[in-house]
């Protein structure tokens, strides 16, 4: 049988005024090298768990600039921290330690200390 | 007896030439249309990328001119130009006339007018403002405020306006905006340290050696953020901010920010003065309205009028240090033209 009414989409946009940034402020200040991804994507060609999962860092970190932040731990669960990433990097960003200081800033989260 | 050069233009292509020109023995004479020289440099107060003042260049230039004794004409608008033979008589409306043997056009370029792109609420919005408004608010000095008269805590740069767009008919880059809205943002995040600063950009593109440098450190010292995706509207929100509206495209997703003051980095357009010379002396242009050269590879600043010559922004936007370059190449162009050497024959075998 069918069911009839309506649903209310979820909205595409992100609003940034809402979004929750507090990861992207952890960070800023505890992996400042964060700040220096322009985005080219050799962190994820080169990445061993996105070549079989649909993992991907570079997408993982921009959405924790613009504070889209639901999914995120089970995204940073699939990096095997083979730390490829790192060592590609043109700008020397630490990916890697992103990683680590992103399930960090979510377990301080948990815990209310951010 | 030397030979006349005019040049038309004291922006910083018409002082370097003129200073350069009579320094090999030329008698120069510059015609300005205002009541001083230095044109769009008298705006800026301070230059990427080592934010350096803008005064110290105009001095730079002055200090040329006064050792050369170079003869400037304020004020002057000309009439019409007539060849005569391999010279050219210059009238200016105060019935005067001038004879050169050759010409340099340093008419240089306009600021993009941003209330072409309505979209973007310039003039319309009062929390809408351009880089060149934004120089202004710089030279006052004293604290940051918005039109509105509030302290910024959200700032965003708009990259490529009156750029590379197709709706205002300008297909070209202007070369020194994305510096500028790196150096803009540094300098804003400077005055007002717990400022959010986004510039929103279509390509970063920092060509030159210093540019790439000063982005990063842009991001390494400053946090100044930079989004890809081209500003489709703004609107006012009831509280006199802007709600920006982009595609974040790094996301794939549509993306709106409120600021508190958006500044539209705007670019560079023939200039208005480079028009009338070109019509005066029937000038070859470019699509795009900038003065097209002889051979784009060897004879960038030779016009397709014997004796003619041009440099800097009137052929294209072009940055302080490729002026300064430019204007000396066209310098030396101009005396193997007047030398009458060989060289200047020079033929290209297919």
């Amino acid at each position: 049988m069918s069911v009839f009414g309506f649903k209310i989409n979820e909205g595409r946009v992100i609003d940034y005024d809402k979004t929750d940034k507090r990861i992207f402020n952890y960070l800023q200040k505890n992996e400042p090298s964060f700040n220096l991804c322009i985005f080219c994507g050799s962190c994820t060609s080169t990445c061993s768990a996105g070549n079989f999962t649909d993992f991907n860092i570079r997408k993982l970190k921009m959405n924790i600039r613009r504070g889209l932040t639901d999914n995120i731990e089970k995204e940073t669960e699939k990096c095997m921290l083979c730390g490829k990433c790192f060592l590609i990097c043109p700008r020397g960003v630490n990916n890697r330690n992103i990683i680590l200081k992103v399930r960090e800033a979510l377990t301080k989260i948990e815990s209310h200390d951010i | 007896m030397s030979k006349k050069v005019v040049v038309i233009g004291g922006g910083i292509t018409g002082m370097e030439a003129s200073v350069q020109l009579s320094a090999l023995g030329y008698s120069v004479t510059v015609l300005e249309k205002e009541s001083q020289l230095g044109g769009h440099l008298n705006d800026w107060t301070v230059l990427f990328p080592n934010l350096r003042k803008g005064k110290e260049i105009v001095s730079f230039l002055e200090h040329g001119l006064e050792l050369q004794e170079v003869n400037i004409i304020y004020n002057s608008k000309i009439n019409e130009i007539k060849k005569i033979n391999k010279h050219y008589e210059i009238l200016l409306d105060n019935q005067k006339s001038i004879i050169a043997d050759a010409i340099l056009v340093a008419t240089g370029f306009d600021l993009f007018d941003a209330h072409r792109k309505e979209e973007f609420g310039y003039g319309i919005y009062e929390n809408v403002i351009t880089s060149y408004d934004l120089e202004k608010i710089f030279a006052k000095g004293g604290e940051i405020k918005t039109p509105s008269g509030i302290k910024p805590k959200r700032i965003g740069f708009i990259h490529c306006v009156g750029s590379r767009d197709e709706k205002v008919n300008n297909h070209y880059c202007s070369n020194v905006c994305c510096v500028t809205g790196v150096k803009q943002a540094m300098e804003l995040k400077t005055l007002i340290p717990d400022a959010e600063i986004f510039n929103f950009y279509m390509d970063m593109r920092m060509f030159d050696t210093h540019f790439e440098e000063l982005y990063l450190e842009s991001q390494k010292k400053y946090g100044i953020n930079f989004i890809r995706g081209r500003l489709s509207e703004a609107n006012e929100a009831i509280d006199k901010r802007i709600v920006i509206k982009v595609e974040d495209t790094l996301t794939s997703r549509p993306l709106k920010m409120t600021v508190d003051m958006m500044v539209l980095l705007v670019g560079m357009e023939p200039s208005k003065g480079t028009k009338e010379i070109a019509n005066l002396l029937n000038l070859k242009l470019r699509e795009s309205g900038f003065l097209k050269p002889e051979d784009d590879h060897t004879m960038s600043n030779v016009s397709n009028m014997q004796g003619v010559f041009f440099a800097g922004t009137c052929s294209g936007p072009m940055s302080i240090k490729y002026t300064f370059t430019d204007a000396r190449a066209a310098v030396t162009k101009i005396n193997c033209y007047l030398k009458e050497y060989e060289l200047q024959n020079r033929i290209i075998l297919n």
